[in-house]
């Protein structure tokens, strides 16, 4: 019986290894043929005339998921909150089950929603095509709800019971204690929740490609349309070649160093939590 | 009249009758202590004084809880002001996991204070006279979780201290604690009295014996003796009290 335990984690582990080996294989030669530096600073890309600068990517996932963040973070914390010590039993079964219905989307679904309900609707309120990285945020931030309430919920609910009657019997109210006492608590938690929540937005690509206008220039605002990491790699891997294929190769490269540093992060903050 | 006077209390949790009707009361700056075995309804008792008693599902009280003689069960007693009148130290120690100072300032800052230079008077006065001040001044902004245990459980006393109330509740409040700080905590306990009104719940004979002046002998819910400490640890009119001072039960 162990033995199979152990073949089962093998070929896990190899997956991962071969994952690794075959995106470093295919990415790392388009480093060096373009230039390290001029791959990740350069600021147009144009595969037609050998221009490979991916810095609008790398600077499109970034402000879409500090957008997602932002949004998605304080809606999705409070609302773990509020099911997790506000709302009355019978309603917090109806609002789990809500959540865990809405992690349970498929992208493509949540980028359709975007497709025909938040790209009109920015376009009425601010003009132009309404696909932009205000968009992208906003859809972004609604994918990572779940995630983030669901974690906080979780850990709102483990902070020991002494720690929300110290705060009661201090003559605070219920209000008070919930969000000084017992949030501050479950803080590690909700970090954590929050981090998972980076890792969903900065690698989504289905819904993100879907509203975000996936021009390759550095947006100069938040109503301007931008291409993502991962767009930039879905959008062109189908018909790419030679170099081209391999700068998409060495796209995805970028994509996993950033998600590996979201989890060196996580894991990090984890072991220094104040104890 | 005491301080706190519980008369003809019947506490119910559901079905279950744990308290029966318990008339007890808490003399002004003095020292009372309950004792009893485990599940007697001490710890229920203290917190029917607070209303912490709200929280518990299905838990219904019957009699009277007056502070300085106003029912705190009655409508006239609004619950935030009690729970700053009636501190409460628990058990085992429960700082917040944040620093020292936003421990001790937690409860005035629930009250609406705000400045600064107010909440450093009120944090040090306080830190001071739970007998702490001296090893944490320099860490003031340290985590309390750092703490030891004795040094949690006085902190603890700091913050609820904070508040300014009038009486202390202390439910077995070295009963986590080594011997050291257990002294430590007896000793702060004799200085407090000489201001507050405090009443301990204790399984430490000893420590009853040594710290208070009143003494309540509870079984099953009921209160089978209440008399001087010193009498009651020296001429326990009751047969069941006398059995469990002496160890034989409990
Ligand atoms: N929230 C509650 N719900 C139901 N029963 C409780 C609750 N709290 C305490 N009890 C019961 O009431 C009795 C007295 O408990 P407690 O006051 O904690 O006793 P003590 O502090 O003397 O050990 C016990 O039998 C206990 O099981
Ligand atoms: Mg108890």
């Amino acid at each position: 019986m162990r033995a199979v335990f152990l073949a089962a984690a093998c070929v896990c582990i190899l997956c991962v290894a071969a994952i690794c080996l075959f995106l470093l294989v295919n990415g790392l030669p388009a480093f060096g043929k373009i230039g390290p530096l001029k791959f990740l600073s350069g600021s147009v890309w144009r595969p037609g005339s050998g221009a490979y600068g991916i810095a609008p990517m790398i600077l499109g996932s970034l402000y879409v998921t500090a957008g997602a963040i932002a949004l998605g973070a304080p809606l999705g914390v409070l609302t773990g909150v509020y099911l997790a010590r506000f709302c009355p039993r019978r309603a917090r079964a109806a609002g789990r089950a809500a959540v865990n219905l809405l992690a349970g989307v498929p992208s493509v679904v949540y980028g359709f929603f975007g497709l025909v309900v938040l790209v009109p609707a920015a376009s009425a309120v601010f003009g132009g095509s309404g696909k932009s990285m205000l968009t992208a945020s906003v859809l972004l931030g609604l994918m990572i709800l779940p995630t983030v309430i669901s974690v906080t919920e979780t850990s709102v609910r483990a902070v020991p019971e002494a720690c929300y009657e110290g705060a009661l019997a201090l003559g605070a109210t219920h209000e008070r204690a919930v969000f000084f006492a017992v949030l501050p608590a479950a803080r590690p938690g909700v970090t954590a929740g929050i981090a998972l929540g980076v890792g969903r937005a900065i690698g989504e690509a289905t819904a993100v490609v879907m509203v975000a206008g996936n021009q390759p220039v550095i947006p100069s605002g938040p109503l301007r349309g931008l291409r993502t990491l991962t767009a930039n790699i879905v959008l062109e891997m189908g018909y790419a070649a030679d170099l081209h294929r391999g700068a998409l190769a060495a796209t995805a490269v970028t994509l996993f160093v950033f998600t590996l540093a979201v989890n060196v992060l996580l894991a990090l903050g984890r072991g220094k939590r104040p104890a | 009249m005491g301080k706190i006077d519980i008369e003809n209390l019947n506490l119910y949790y559901g079905e279950f009758h744990a308290l029966r009707g318990v008339s007890l009361s808490a003399p002004e700056r003095g020292i009372t202590a309950l004792i009893g075995p485990s599940g007697c309804g001490k710890s229920s008792l203290l917190k029917t004084v607070n209303r912490l008693n709200d929280l518990s599902e299905g838990c219904r009280v019957e009699g009277r809880v007056l502070l300085d003689g106003e029912d705190v069960y009655g409508g006239g007693m609004d619950i935030y002001t009690l729970r700053r009148r009636v501190g409460m130290v628990f058990q085992k120690p429960n700082p917040f996991p944040m620093s020292i100072y936003d421990n001790v300032a937690f409860g005035p800052r629930s009250h609406g204070v705000r400045a600064r230079s107010v909440l450093d008077g009120i944090v040090e006065e306080s830190l001071r006279r739970a007998v702490i001040w001296d090893e944490v001044k320099d860490r003031l902004a340290g985590s309390a979780l750092r703490l030891s245990g004795g040094q949690q459980q006085r902190l603890c006393i700091a913050r609820a201290l904070a508040v300014r109330p009038e009486t202390l509740l202390m439910d077995e409040p070295t009963s986590a604690l080594d011997p050291i700080s257990t002294a430590k905590i007896e000793e702060l306990a004799s200085e407090l009295k000489k201001a507050y009104t405090i009443i301990i719940v204790t399984h430490n004979m000893q420590q009853a014996a040594r710290v208070s002046d009143r003494t309540a002998f509870f079984l099953l819910g009921e209160v089978v003796e209440l008399g001087d400490t010193s009498r009651i640890f020296t001429a326990p009119r009751d047969k069941r009290t006398e059995d469990y001072i002496t160890g034989r039960f409990g």
